[in-house]
């Protein structure tokens, strides 16, 4: 066993305490009918051995492309510093933070965070971490029915798809109505949520609990996000606006579109892809609902000798003590990768943060140029950040090929959004700041060519 | 002597000054956000702290100085396994190949990634003894989740939509009901027999038709086995329900009982439990989810899929029409079920049971020393957990299991669990995990039976405990009442972002 | 020693009664229970409750417990400075820390409930 610390005696040492003879007379009640035969894996493998083959697998996923893919996951830059300090045990290694008075470090870097993303997002409590964005999504709109009473939510299509889906499996479970709001169709709102239809959901059918929608959203547009809000408060419904936290350092902040929760995927804020997680669950709200907000809260109090301290507070709203009563049953979250974020957002500052959105938003100005000419323009025509929709016949057999030569173009739409048929010429597409000139270059040519007769 | 560090810090935000740190990311060009109308742009620039580098660093290391760890001491939490979090495994899921991967990448720039999880679930199918395993689950409690999800799935499939109650046993974890509830269930709680197991009675009582479900965690939340299993799933099933197992304890049973061989339905694991993914001071974990071959189809998707010549792909949707659906974006949490993986390899399934036998071993060494000190409820063989109650000190000198756990700190231990499970007066649930040396286990069972011994002699030592962290008992009722939950103070950056 | 001028419920409410109102808080021995009280949840003036129906919720540190009508009846008061100084049900259970009048509703189910010796006998049996 690799990592067992008992020496050549220890072990007949504690059987001789105990009083049995072997180890086997303590899985004696264990009914013989029940009892399981030796596990059938291979044999352990030495570290020397295991490394290789980790290597060998790693180095069969193809991360050398010229990325232009986010939707809803995006290559970042990360200071060097963040993991330097990930990698220390103090922080992963430790538990919980239920016993404060050795959980100090855990618990100030939580308020921290809940601190920072409450200035990001404009909100007055943040919670200490959910899942990620689409759980924590699930959870606002579940909250929203909480508050309100109501049992039907409008969910934009503007949303994250899986972010969609997600809430439609936790409302199935909680006996919750689901309707979507379309997407306008055509002109210079076109692939933004189509508020004249939400106007009218709201007012026909039961009452409503919740309106979500996305900024930016699924296709990289922005939207009215304050009308939104206005048109779901005037039909008595809560405002649940789901947001990328690069980009709330330079687009309006969900405190300002008068929203009332705030949720999304916290992975840019320094946490690598990982092919989907851990990553981090956004969740924030105003505060007369921080009784309904689901998670872990750390507050900042004093012990007896009024020393400032770090504590969790407000428990009894959790699984443990509330059991069925509690909102969410969760326990275990994503508190490192909340650490990840502060610490992330505090080596990079407010002017970097501002600084990568802009970056990224010019290089898409770019890489919209470069597409353009190459014959791929945009699908719509409304302002966006750094993430947009080209036009491209045939994307996926396109996507494929440009993947050939090198190039991960995106993702097509009708890949992203399968439940949509109008989609099949779609590519969306989007810029960080470690987008390059050169890589943007290399995406034009090769879409050219493809576009042109697809010679080898 | 602190077990941690002392130096308490200040906040981010008052080391905070203008113009400090920056420098990491190169300016924009001028007018790089022109094209965003006014209206979508933040009115105000955002306030975040301002640190250097140096700052930052002292920052957080000072900071995880004042946290316990498992690198730096000894965790017998029962119910969490705190065992050692393997070094390779760090290193593994920081590869660049798996780090760099884009949850959306096609299937063919994947390959490394689909392969590995795709042995994973094989392996944690034969660990739990079940058809597939989704490897979705964020978190035990999501896990639990998706189980009780599927079996509602599963029994309105079959036209069964009267079945609207979940048992569980009332030394369950919390998540339990919790969870029946998030799935539109009604909990029907049910009292534990005196020997401390399952009250088959009781349960057969309560068992009819409108039982979707059974909640069981076995070993039990007191790591004792429940020998009644077999004739509780015989009777679960008769009347139509299904057996779900809360897998929490599975490092008791590796290779000695199999959830799914035995007639359990669905189980989830707790791979930041049984299989060493580092606790990162309250997650990420992972909650994979077991199921025998009926409830496959109601299975969350995507799976991963083996074509027949070897490649991996991810299910398109709608294949499997039966799935419950999403339970979280994206594939899941796979830089955790990386670590898993190493681990699972590490051990093959010789190691496993070694594991299982050492942490059962150390479980009952210890209960049989501290046996004389404190009240052991339970006389049989625990697994590899047990309880302790404090109960009669707490009569004859008034100190509590509170106190006991606060004095621990003192001695450089972390305190068990304490009040866990519900259903033992002042009780201890402690864990030793199979990675801790037997000088360690005798050094928190001399700590303990000092502390009994003060309890007598110096009971204010106990109850003011702890003397030696660096923060005392904390004001809680005042951070309930008056939640501060943000700093508040950052009014601006104080140089403008500039345009 | 319990109020003997007040009734009592096995829920652990005292009820003071004043011609057709009842005043409604918890005893010393459930504020002791439960802890430091940090929250308490009452309903609005107006609410209809119905005997042994849940009003409302108290919230400890560590602790959650439900609140159960004593009495049928409408609410017509409850105790707004309970929001700012929820610790006033600890240090004043049976006063300052009152939480809802209720027109009672039904004056029989009165009679069910416990006397201050009856409420003793409980809570010492434990």
């Amino acid at each position: 066993m690799p990592y067992g610390s008992h020496a050549a005696d220890d072990r007949a040492r504690m059987l001789a305490v105990i009083g049995v003879d072997s180890v086997d007379r303590l899985f004696d009640d264990i009914p013989d009918a029940l009892r399981s035969g030796p596990l059938r894996l291979d044999p352990p493998e030495p570290e020397l051995l295991l490394s290789a083959r980790l290597q060998t697998l790693a180095s069969r996923n193809r991360v050398d492309l010229a990325s232009f893919l986010g939707a809803g996951a995006y290559r970042h830059w990360t200071p060097a510093a963040v993991d330097q300090m990930l990698l220390r045990g103090e922080w992963y290694t430790a538990y919980t933070p239920y016993q404060p008075e050795v959980s100090q470090g855990t618990l100030q870097s939580i308020y921290e965070y809940q601190s920072l993303l409450a200035e990001l997002t404009a909100m007055d409590v943040v919670s200490a971490s959910h899942y990620d964005g689409g759980a924590a999504t699930a959870e606002a709109a579940l909250m929203t029915c909480r508050a309100t009473g109501r049992e039907r939510l409008l969910v934009s299509r503007g949303i994250h798809p899986h972010y969609r889906r997600t809430l439609e499996t936790y409302a199935e479970g909680a006996g919750l109505r689901v309707d979507e709001v379309p997407l306008v169709v055509d002109g210079p709102a076109a692939g933004t949520t189509d508020l004249a239809a939400l106007e009218m959901m709201l007012a026909d059918g039961p009452p409503v609990a919740g309106v979500v929608a996305a900024n930016p959203n699924v296709m990289g547009l922005l939207e009215d996000m304050v009308r939104v809000g206005e048109l779901a408060h005037g039909a008595g419904a809560l405002f649940v606006h789901v947001i990328e936290p690069v980009s709330l350092s330079v687009l309006a902040t969900p405190g300002e579109s008068g929203a009332d929760i705030a949720c999304g995927e916290g992975q840019p804020l320094g946490i690598p892809l990982q092919y989907g997680g851990p990553y981090l669950g956004i969740l924030a709200c105003r505060e007369p609902l921080v009784r309904q907000i689901p998670g872990r809260l750390v507050g900042l109090t004093k012990d007896l000798d009024g020393k400032r301290a770090f504590v969790m507070t407000m428990r009894a709203r959790e699984q443990d003590i509330r059991r069925e009563k509690a909102a969410s049953n969760i326990c275990t979250n994503q508190a490192l990768l909340a650490l990840a974020a502060a610490i992330y957002l505090a080596a990079i500052g407010p002017h970097g943060l501002r600084d990568v959105a802009a970056l990224g938003a010019a290089s898409a100005t770019e890489l919209e140029a470069a597409l353009a000419a190459a014959g791929a323009p945009r699908l719509h025509s409304g302002p966006y950040l750094n993430e947009f929709a080209v036009r491209v016949p045939d994307a996926r057999r396109v996507h494929a090929r440009l993947l050939d030569r090198g190039v991960l173009a995106g993702i097509p739409l009708s890949e992203l959004l399968p439940d949509d048929p109008a989609q099949a010429d779609g590519l969306l597409v989007c810029t960080t700041e470690v987008t390059t000139p050169a890589e943007i270059a290399a995406f034009a040519d090769a879409l050219r060519a493809e576009l042109a007769g697809g010679a080898a | 002597m602190s077990v941690v560090g002392e130096k308490l810090q200040p906040t981010i935000f008052e080391l905070s000054r203008p113009d400090r740190g920056g420098g990491k990311i190169p300016h924009p060009p001028v007018g790089a956000l022109d094209r965003i109308p006014a209206s979508a742009r933040r009115a105000k620039p955002v306030a975040l702290p301002e640190l250097s580098e140096p700052e930052v660093v002292r920052h957080y290391v000072n900071l995880s100085a004042l946290n316990y760890s498992v690198d730096a001491g000894f965790y017998p939490l029962g119910s969490c396994t705190m065992k050692y979090n393997p070094k390779l495994n760090e290193w593994a899921a920081r590869l660049p190949g798996f780090a760099s991967l884009h949850p959306m990448a096609p299937d063919a720039a994947a390959q490394g990634t689909l392969q590995l999880l795709f042995e994973l679930e094989a392996m944690l199918a034969e660990i739990s003894g079940m058809a597939a395993v989704t490897l979705q689950p964020a978190a035990g409690a999501q896990g639990e989740l998706t189980g009780i999800l599927m079996i509602r799935a599963y029994h309105r499939s079959r036209g069964d939509l009267e079945r609207t109650e979940v048992l569980v046993p009332d030394s369950s974890h919390g998540t339990n009901p919790a969870t029946a509830s998030m799935a539109g269930f009604k909990t029907i709680t049910i009292p534990s027999a005196p020997d401390g197991g399952v009250d088959l009675d009781a349960f057969r009582a309560a068992l009819g038709p409108r039982t979707a479900a059974i909640m069981i965690t076995n070993p039990s939340t007191l790591g004792l086995f429940e020998s009644r299993v077999g004739e509780l799933l015989e009777a679960t099933h008769a009347a139509g329900a299904l057996a779900y197992m809360d897998g929490a304890n599975l490092n008791a049973i590796l290779g000695r009982f199999r959830p799914g061989q035995a007639g359990f339905d669905v189980m989830h694991i707790n791979t930041h439990k049984t299989f060493s993914t580092p606790h990162g001071g309250g997650g990420p974990g992972a909650g994979p989810v077991g199921v025998r071959d009926g409830l496959v189809p109601f299975l969350p998707g995507p799976r991963v899929r083996q074509e027949p010549d070897g490649s991996f792909r991810l299910e398109r949707d709608g294949e499997r029409p039966l799935s419950i659906g999403r339970v979280r974006s994206f594939f899941g949490s796979t830089g955790v079920l990386v670590r898993a993986y190493a681990y699972l390899r590490a051990h093959g399934g010789t190691g496993l049971a070694e594991v299982t036998d050492d942490a059962v071993l150390a479980a009952n060494y210890m209960k049989a020393r501290l046996s004389g000190t404190f009240v052991v409820p339970f006389e049989r063989a625990c697994k590899h957990e047990f309880v302790a109650s404090a109960s009669d000190i707490k009569h004859r000198t008034g100190v509590r299991t509170l106190d006991i756990a606060k004095r621990l700190i003192d001695k450089g231990y972390h305190p068990p669990t304490i009040y866990f499970p519900l259903t033992i007066e002042e009780g201890m649930l402690i864990e030793p995990t199979e990675t801790e040396s037997l000088e360690t286990l005798d050094g928190f069972i001399d700590a303990l039976i000092q502390i009994a011994a003060e309890a007598e002699t110096e009971p204010d030592l106990v109850t003011s405990a702890p003397h030696d962290a660096p923060v005392r008992r904390l004001d809680e009722a005042t951070a309930a009442r008056q939640p501060n939950l943000r700093w508040r103070g950052m009014t601006g950056v104080e140089r403008p972002c500039g345009d | 020693m319990v109020p003997a001028d007040l009734r009592y419920t096995k829920d652990h409410e005292w009820v003071r009664v004043e011609g057709d109102e009842a005043t409604v808080g918890i005893t010393d021995f459930a504020a002791h229970q439960l802890g430091d009280v940090v929250f308490v949840e009452l309903p609005v003036v107006g609410r209809t409750l119905a005997q042994h129906a849940t009003f409302g919720v108290v919230e400890s540190v560590k602790a959650v417990s439900d609140l159960f009508a004593p009495v049928s009846g409408e609410v017509i008061a409850a105790n707004g400075a309970l929001g700012g100084q929820p610790e006033l049900v600890n240090t004043d259970p049976y006063g300052e820390g009152w939480m809802l009048r209720v027109k009672v509703a039904d004056a029989g189910q009165l009679d069910g409930l416990l006397d201050a010796a009856a409420y003793e006998q409980l809570t010492a049996e434990g």
